[in-house]
């Protein structure tokens, strides 16, 4: 048993090898966010989710032609009409949802895992749906691959969110929406936090970050992806 | 000579049809600004074609027959498949600013469209060229031609898809090719290769090759992408591909600006797209308000809250949902126009079912039409004019329509509905609201500025503007607003946690209670545009809210150069929503085309220069280069002028832009004669021609504002009518100048025929996009007097070749 353990070690050994290490561009890439956090607002990003950012391995969730550009801060097309985001906007929308490590959060858009995938690593449970089948299916056997136990996912209708597991800490919507889905806004808990990102494909234009009150008022705050003030500069 | 001209005709329709057509297709599967790119630099092909004659004429002019034969078969033959090459090159156009492999793929598409304009191009080159002597008559039936191909392929729009369309034009080429290969002696090689074409085309080309490959990242890609969705309808003319889409399992509910306080949510709706984007949405109604309630909680309801009864005008009705708000808001009456007859047909008939025959509604009347036309004609006394959102977000937000004109939200167009609205009545426009804001602060300019031509001296107490995340209201009144409409705003406000942006005698402190701006932008606006410094205001602000005019109708231009460089450093930080893609891409277009263009005439002059005498080279294509660039000024800036009285950009483009190609080779057919007749032997008939235009287009200029005011009562044959015959005589002297300096040219030297058709063929490319970009920056008018301005700088430069 052991010897065949070592063969299959040793046949294992040249695969491993061959894949490039990317732990060093993953900490350029992290740098290179740092860097851009104070354009969304005064606060700089929260280590931990710099420090997830830096361990999620973002190349595992890009389809092989994307791999050269994984650790670029850009989105890039997964299929199906879809993207998976710019690391900085990921970064931005996951500081937004003020994460705890016992959050039980609900994702509507699955897309490629990764927004998922790095909220698993800072949060309880993710519960995640994705309404492209596909989608749904890839993401789903490569989450459970890479080991995100604490990632739940399904295909469906987002709108009426997952009342099983409702309420949510945070809602992190992905999918492009017209209005925020009034049970959504019901599915999250007193204090909790929802991020919308709105904008075309590849061009995240702001994002909506609603906050409902312990007595239940919603407020709604545009983080413009930029922090773009003075608006009448001078000449 | 006969079987020449006519073939010279088909090829003309054929061009032209042809790019009529791939306007239409590449804005469905791309954009339309970058359709526009990819077309205006596909017509170098035409310049590039006078290069090719003039390298190659002493091997091509004796065989001519056999060139143009061959040329004319190419071009129905690269027709169909550079169209069917291009369907297949992945080009993002959203990915552009990530990736510069894009800009590959870019160049690639433009190749491939090349191509095919090379060789119509080459048709009508080496017919001036051979036949030179004949230029006039072949300019008119060039001319002639392009006239009929742009009336063909609008009307073949409506009867057939465009990819029918295109094997259908694809055939008007090949019969020029086949009667002038009856002119040769022999003929088999080639004959045998145009009823092999022929054959494929009467059998058909594989409709699998043909469909048209969608962007994945439009709006109706998307929705098929969605479990159990397809496509219920599709539906195609000039003015768009509607497709109707429904998903059962993840139904649409399409529903901007609903509050996030509501308890309603929108019934199951089917997603209706334009062009493959732009989704609106039928929504089903059973008949029971109640079932409908969410369209009391949006802000574009608001209007509704100030009114106990309700006489209301829906422009741009689209797939109905402003009707079903007025509806359930139980106005008493409801005149909907909307410009596309098969968009009102989806409602009123083929989902009549589903959408509770709203349209059946004896209350409800439904008009197609343009709505400034509307409004500017009937005339009628309403409690609200109600302008929805005519347009995606995912259009609004990247800048892309920078490039369309729009005769909605112009200064004269709010003046005009403020004219039809009883008094006390309200005009409501909703618009997205982008981040940092834009269309909301130009909206607030247009109608204080509207209000103030309109003698109201204090704007601000008849506007008020309320938002929510992502939609504004406008509401401009007839009268000043009360303080019970106040109250009212107010509550209808906060019950739905919208915030007022303006009010009159707001606090500022209320202005960003429930959708917080990092500052209360839009509000502060209103408070600088109605202070003295407005102008100081709008001079200052990062992006370009002045308002729009009806001579400078875009009201979706916000670019400003000088906050390109921050928005580009802050690319990376998210800021990629914030690039006006429309304007810079008018400007990469220029740039690539005066580039490529020069490239062509100069690189190839050094290799043939002495072709023809010494200076006439600098001279001739002096006043050909003119020539271009004024005719296209002229024609580009009057379609405009005539968009607006005819009330229909179908109209205005099929009876102004044939009217002037047809009218213009009226003119190139007579211009002999005018040369031959002149009573001054000492005034060159350029000189005549140049004169009359120049009057005729400042006069213009000057009386069609009154002209059109007057007469936009008129029924549509009468305006049509009216339209060509101002137009006949202004066309007539432009198709002069061209025939008359080719006649001299092929007198004096020979040899620069082509490079005239050449250069004439770069300048034209050239002026369409300076055209539009020179109407942004000053208006038509100023385009106007440009052109008259190069026209004389022509007809001086003739006058100095003549005297030489």
């Amino acid at each position: 048993m052991r010897a065949l353990i070592v063969l299959a070690a040793m046949l294992a050994a040249p695969a491993l090898a061959d894949e490039p290490d990317y732990t060093a561009q993953r900490a350029d890439l992290v740098d290179e966010v740092r860097v851009y956090a104070g354009y969304a607002g005064d606060d700089p990003f929260s280590d931990d989710v710099l420090a997830t950012l830096g361990r999620v391995e973002r190349h595992r969730f890009v389809p092989p032609g994307e791999v050269r550009y994984a650790y670029e801060n850009r989105p890039l097309p997964i299929g199906h009409g879809q993207t998976i985001s710019q690391p900085y906007i990921v970064a931005l929308m996951t500081d937004l949802l003020e994460p705890n490590e016992d959050d039980v959060v609900l994702e509507v858009g699955t897309g490629s895992g990764y927004q998922a995938a790095v909220l698993a690593e800072l949060v309880g449970h993710v519960y995640t749906i994705e309404i492209i089948e596909a989608l749904a299916t890839s993401a789903g056997e490569r989450l459970q691959r890479l080991g995100y136990d604490n990632v739940t996912t399904r295909l469906g209708d987002g709108y009426y969110g997952w009342q099983e597991h409702a309420p949510f800490d945070s809602i992190i919507v992905t999918a492009a929406a017209s209005h925020v889905p009034p049970p959504l806004i019901e599915q999250l808990k007193p204090g909790g936090r929802m991020v919308i990102p709105v904008g075309a494909r590849f061009m995240t234009q702001l994002l909506l970050l609603l906050e409902k009150g312990n007595d239940g008022e919603v407020v709604t705050r545009q983080i413009g992806a930029v922090r773009f003030v003075p608006l009448t500069g001078e000449h | 000579m006969r079987r020449l001209l006519i073939a010279t005709l088909l090829v003309s329709a054929a061009a032209i049809g042809y790019e009529i057509l791939l306007m239409r297709v590449l804005s469905i599967v791309q954009w339309h600004h970058f359709a526009y790119m990819i077309i205006s630099l596909a017509l170098l092909g035409y310049g590039a074609s006078g290069t090719f004659i003039a390298v190659l004429r002493n091997r091509l002019e004796p065989r001519f027959e056999l060139a143009f034969a061959g040329s004319a078969l190419f071009f129905s033959i690269s027709m169909v498949v550079c169209f069917i090459l291009a369907q297949r090159v992945p080009f993002n156009a959203l990915e552009i600013v990530w990736d510069s492999g894009q800009f590959l793929n870019l160049a690639v598409l433009y190749l491939a469209f090349f191509v095919p304009f090379f060789f119509a191009a080459c048709c009508i080159g080496l017919a001036f060229t051979c036949r030179g002597s004949e230029c006039s008559r072949i300019y008119f039936f060039d001319l002639f031609g392009a006239g009929l191909g742009a009336i063909l392929v609008i009307a073949l729009l409506f009867a057939v898809s465009p990819q029918t369309a295109l094997v259908l034009l694809a055939v008007l080429p090949l019969l020029g090719s086949i009667l002038v290969a009856s002119m040769l002696a022999v003929r088999l090689p080639l004959g045998a290769a145009q009823f092999a074409w022929l054959l494929l085309l009467a059998v058909g080309v594989p409709q699998a090759h043909l469909e048209l490959r969608i962007s994945e990242y439009k709006g109706l890609a998307q929705a098929l992408e969605v479990v159990d969705s397809r496509i219920l309808n599709e539906r195609s003319s000039p003015l768009g591909l509607i497709t109707v889409v429904d998903s059962p399992f993840v139904p649409v509910r399409h529903a901007p600006g609903l509050s996030f306080g509501t308890r309603h949510i929108p019934p199951p709706q089917l997603a209706v797209f334009t062009d493959a984007d732009g989704m609106s949405a039928i929504t089903r109604f059973d008949g029971q308000p109640e079932s409908v309630a969410y369209l009391g909680d949006m802000t574009a309801a608001l209007p509704f809250a100030l009114l106990e009864e309700s006489a209301v005008l829906v422009l741009g009705a689209g797939a109905g949902a402003d009707v079903l708000m007025a509806l359930y808001h139980d106005a008493s009456r409801i005149d909907a126009v909307e410009l596309n007859p098969q968009m009102s047909e989806l409602v009123a008939d083929t989902y009549a079912d589903f959408a509770g025959h709203i349209y059946d509604d004896r209350r409800v009347t439904v008009v197609t039409g343009e709505a400034r036309s509307f409004v500017a004609r009937r005339g009628g006394a309403y409690d609200v004019i109600q302008i929805g959102l005519l347009d995606s977000f995912g259009a609004s937000g990247a800048g892309v329509q920078a490039l369309n004109e729009s005769y909605i939200y112009t200064v004269e167009a709010l003046i005009d509905y403020i004219d039809n609205l009883a008094p006390g009545g309200f005009l409501a426009i909703t618009r997205w609201i982008k981040m940092p804001p834009r269309d909301s602060v130009k909206l607030i300019a247009t109608a204080i500025e509207s209000l103030r031509q309109s003698g109201v001296s204090e704007p601000g107490r008849r506007i008020a503007m309320i938002r929510s995340w992502n939609t504004s209201t406008l509401l401009v009144k007839r009268g000043d607003i009360t303080p019970t409409e106040i109250d009212r705003i107010k509550a209808f406000s906060r019950s739905r946690s919208f915030d007022t942006a303006w009010l009159p005698g707001m606090r500022a402190e209320d202005a960003n209670r429930y959708n917080r701006l990092p500052r209360p932008y839009i509000h502060e606006a209103a408070v600088a545009l109605l202070d003295d410094n407005a102008g100081d205001f709008l001079d200052r602000y990062k992006f370009y809210v002045e308002p729009a005019t009806d001579d400078r109708p875009y009201f979706f231009h916000f670019f400003r150069w000088r906050t390109l460089p921050e928005v580009m450093t802050l690319r990376k930080a998210g800021g990629a929503g914030l690039i006006e893609w429309g304007y810079l891409v008018l400007v990469a277009t220029l740039l690539q085309a005066a580039a490529l263009g020069l490239g062509l005439i100069l690189v190839p002059l050094a290799l043939a220069k002495q072709a023809w005498p010494a200076g006439a080279g600098r001279n001739f294509g002096f006043y050909f280069l003119l020539l271009g660039l004024a005719f296209l000024f002229v024609e580009m800036a009057f379609i405009q002028k005539f968009t607006l009285f005819l009330g229909n950009p179908l109209y205005s483009v099929a009876v102004v832009l044939s009217g002037f190609l047809l009218f213009a080779g009226l003119g190139s057919a007579a211009s002999e004669r005018l040369a031959r007749r002149l009573p001054w032997p000492a005034v060159s008939p350029v000189t005549v021609a140049v004169a009359a235009i120049v009057l005729l287009a400042l006069l213009y200029v000057a009386v069609l504002p009154v002209v059109f005011d007057k007469s936009i009562g008129l029924t549509d044959t009468a305006r049509i009518v009216l339209s060509l015959a101002l137009i006949a005589p202004l066309a007539f002297f432009m198709g002069m100048p061209f025939p008359l300096g080719m006649k001299r040219v092929v007198r004096l030297a020979p040899g620069f025929v082509p490079w005239a058709w050449g250069i004439n063929g770069f300048a034209s490319v050239v002026s369409a996009v300076l055209a539009t970009l020179l109407a942004i920056e000053f208006g038509f008018s100023v385009v106007i007097v440009i052109a008259t301005s190069l026209y004389a700088v022509a007809a001086w430069d003739e006058a100095a070749i003549r005297s030489g």
